[in-house]
């Protein structure tokens, strides 16, 4: 009969699958096994290989940060024409809504100064329609 | 902020310039960050083409709301969580034009070392085989374990950038890390999972 040890190695056992799935979270430490869980893990082979090569799975990962994709060729002057044209598009925006607000700031000016206007008028008017009988 | 030479100014400097509308200054940021935005965006959605799109239009988001940033991350992890939002919108608005189920189902081209001679040469290194397998993932699997795994974001950046709660990013990176263990590291003995029967179960 086999040990313990390697029988788990050769056959995964119903603590193992238990186990399994939870791996993935134990790697990095999100998911923490029970007393029996880690019991199991510390004396079963076939789960210490597959946490091992969990660990490996990190560490391939992390290293793929400093690996680039072969970039597109024209990509970087695609993206800058892209935002230039963005950017022409909300100065143009920009300067018909400035436009607007100076039309209607104009009318409201012309506005008030031809109301400013009539009243001067009809109070130097009235002042001289009342002269007479102020003297 | 002007720059005399651009392209040997500080990141943060550039950044700062950036925020108050220099747009020299972002131009540069653009030019320092592409290949990795680039490369991002491929891992995330698996397609030359539709990688290209989303990052035009990462760098317009960013453009228009850099004023916004306020720098309390990297501006590098600032772009990658833009870049993962465009390419989640990307595959959503790609998904609902095609009226396929790209969440399981994607149409990925099989680059998988048993299906592709070439791919069977190259996928000598750990790393290419590693590619290959993040890029047979399905694309909800795989944009978690890329922003985790590789770009070091955590559960409440990705989940906010696609659109899921926490607990579906954790569910999601577990299977992701355990689909890519079976693939790139696989016990003795053991056989690839079956992955279609897998979901199936995880989806009932």
């Amino acid at each position: 009969m086999l040990p313990e040890r390697i029988r788990d190695r050769q056959a995964p056992t119903e603590p193992c699958t238990a186990v399994a799935a939870a791996l993935p979270g134990v790697v990095d430490g999100s998911i923490r096994l029970d007393r029996a869980d880690r019991r199991h893990v510390e004396q079963c082979l076939r789960c210490q290989a597959e946490l091992a090569q969990y660990r490996k799975l990190l560490r391939a990962m992390q290293a793929l940060r400093t690996s680039t994709a072969p970039v597109p060729t024209g990509l970087v002057t695609d993206v800058l024409a892209h935002l230039e044209a963005a950017g022409e598009r909300s100065a143009v925006r920009a300067a018909l809504t400035g436009r607007k607000v100076a039309y209607l700031g104009g009318i409201a000016a012309a506005t008030a100064a031809a109301g400013a206007g009539a009243a001067i008028v009809l109070v130097s008017r009235g002042r001289k329609g009342r002269l007479p009988l102020a003297g | 902020m002007r720059f005399a030479d651009p392209s040997t100014a500080l990141v943060d400097d550039l950044v700062d310039a950036a925020r108050t509308g220099d747009h020299v200054a972002f131009e540069e940021l653009v030019r320092r960050t592409y290949a990795d935005t680039y490369t991002l965006a491929r891992r995330l959605v698996s397609d030359e083409e539709d990688a290209r799109d989303v990052v035009q239009e990462a760098y317009l988001r960013a453009y228009r709301s850099i004023g916004r940033f306020r720098g309390d991350a990297q501006f590098s992890t600032w772009l990658y969580r833009i870049t993962a939002n465009c390419a989640s919108t990307h595959l959503g608005r790609r998904r609902r034009h095609r009226h396929d189920e790209l969440d399981e189902e994607v149409d990925v081209p099989d680059t998988s070392p048993d299906h592709d001679p070439a791919a069977m040469a190259t996928a000598s290194l750990l790393r290419d085989r590693l590619e290959v397998a993040i890029a047979d993932l399905p694309p909800r699997l795989r944009a978690v374990v890329v922003l985790r795994d590789i770009y070091d974001l955590n559960h409440a950046q990705i989940a906010e950038e696609l659109g899921i709660t926490e607990s579906a990013a954790k569910v999601r990176l577990h299977r992701a890390r355990r689909r890519l263990r079976t693939q790139v590291f696989p016990l003795r003995g053991e056989e690839p999972l079956d992955h279609e029967v897998e979901d199936q179960a995880h989806a009932s």
